[in-house]
């Protein structure tokens, strides 16, 4: 079963695509660009559609999805952690 | 892929896939006697909306386009058109009237309710009537104009429902169809990617004209970051956390071969076949109903936590790869690529399964939307009445 899917090798964050995802699994992810799967612990139980951190990421970094720049770290993220507006805030507007 | 398909052909030989009969409104003291009149005529489809009085200047045009744009469309075989004073309800009727399709007006000053609806229903049953006599016929799919607009969007959109139409639109970019997208806040941290995808400079510098502009409004207008509104609660109950992930994912609609070859303004009908970005609110309705004004007569709205839209002159097709959507919405989804995020099929395949769904609705087949009856028509505002 795939668990995440990403979109480029250099993201920072995976999109979890199934129900029931939680803390302590192994994940396996789906890199879209390149239809080759990566392996990722997780470290908090995560929602449908919401991401999960492939790196430690402290405050001030860039996040990358898609291969670009979608937004600034507000608040320290681990490797495996839930990463979504509680942690991650956009640099527009 | 399919090359033809049966559509209705008009007056003017643009071709639509539906055969409505409508009764529009200038203004919102006369959706009253338009509905009295769908409410006579079983068929005739009334389109109420709010607005339509005291309009100046840029908003009034765009109000004029819009009804004119709606009325105009291949997808509407007739219009009897109702408002409350006869010179604008003219203006409109003459817009419609260049088609050649049959169009009538009346003004309900020095008549009433009563007398105008009796009137406009003998119009409309006898609208209905010859409508009901017109044939489809074989059509070439360069004939087709297909909108896209996504809402209630998630991040399965990003990776599953919006690629899929992006590689439906290179499919048909290539057969050389006539296609729009806009949404132009919702390009906000994905706008060098479009400005790249713009066929020369002049198109480029178009593109960034209106982004800039619409950027001025958020800016002049907000008072925080915009957090519940771009992206919304919805997005964000979806996983989204910033505008530019949510922008980043829209932009997959347009997929990765086809170049924008122009810039259109609200409601502004397309001169030529190609990829057109229609420089336009995000709002879902509001958008379709720009796009159903631009002479567009199929529409992909890809979603992801389950926006429930339709139009009543446009048929809304939606495309979902969420999987609890899927499941919890299914009598609102049209075309399910789930199988895209667990590597069942290929964006190859999902592209194919909507334009086969495609296919099928302009042959006749009616969208999820529109057998709920979502008939949303939701003109823009650009700014206060006088």
């Amino acid at each position: 079963m795939i668990h995440c899917v990403l979109h480029d090798p250099k993201d920072s964050v995976a999109v979890v695509v199934v129900e029931g995802v939680k803390a302590g699994q192994t994940l396996t992810g789906l890199i879209l660009d390149e239809d080759r799967t990566i392996t990722l612990p997780c470290t908090q139980d995560i929602p449908l559609g919401h991401k999960v951190a492939l790196k430690d990421m402290k405050v001030g970094d860039t996040v990358i999805k898609y291969g670009v720049d979608m937004g600034k770290v507000v608040a320290p993220i681990k490797t495996g952690q839930h990463a979504h507006v509680h942690n991650i805030k956009t640099k527009r507007w | 892929m399919q090359k033809t398909f049966h559509g209705y052909r008009r007056e003017n030989g643009r071709v639509g896939v539906r055969n409505h009969v409508i009764v529009l409104p200038v203004d919102d003291l006369s959706n009253a006697a338009s509905e009295a009149v769908a409410n006579n005529v079983k068929g005739v489809l009334a389109i109420p909306h709010p607005y339509g009085r005291l309009q100046f200047g840029a908003d009034l045009e765009l109000h004029f386009r819009t009804l004119i744009g709606a009325g105009s469309n291949p997808n509407v075989a007739a219009v009897v058109v109702i408002g409350i004073e006869e010179g604008w309800t003219k203006r409109v009727v003459d817009g419609i009237a260049k088609t050649g399709k049959p169009v009538t007006g009346f003004g309900i000053e020095l008549h009433g309710d009563h007398d105008t609806i009796m009137r406009a229903s003998k119009a409309a049953r006898e609208y209905l009537q010859l409508a009901s006599e017109k044939q489809r016929e074989e059509c070439s799919l360069e004939e087709l104009w297909v909108s896209c607009k996504c809402g209630e969007s998630d991040t399965t959109s990003g990776c599953g429902a919006n690629p899929t139409v992006g590689d439906a639109f290179d499919k048909l970019y290539a057969a050389g169809s006539t296609l729009v997208f806009g949404e132009t806040t919702e390009l906000t941290g994905g706008e060098q990617i479009v400005a790249a995808r713009c066929r020369d400079d002049k198109v480029r510098k178009d593109f960034t004209r209106v982004f800039d502009r619409y950027q001025e409004v958020i800016n002049r207008h907000k008072t925080s970051d915009l957090s519940d509104s771009q992206p919304t609660k919805g997005n964000i109950a979806g996983g989204l956390t910033t505008i530019e992930e949510k922008a980043l994912g829209n932009i997959q609609k347009i997929g990765k071969k086809c170049l924008i070859d122009g810039v259109l303004d609200k409601a502004e009908i397309p001169t030529g076949p190609g990829l057109w970005f229609m420089d336009s609110s995000s709002a879902a309705a509001e958008m379709v109903t720009l796009c159903a004004a631009a002479g567009f007569v199929v529409h992909f709205f890809p979603t992801g936590q389950g926006n429930v839209i339709g139009n009543p002159i446009l048929p809304v097709i939606k495309i979902c790869a969420n999987p609890r959507t899927v499941r919890t919405m299914s009598e609102h989804i049209d075309v399910d690529t789930s199988g895209l995020l667990q590597r069942e099929i290929t964006m190859d395949q999902a592209g194919d399964k909507l334009l086969d769904m495609m296919f099928r609705t302009a042959n006749g087949r009616l969208t999820a939307a529109e057998a709920l009856g979502h008939r949303e028509f939701v003109l823009t505002r650009l700014y206060e009445s006088a």
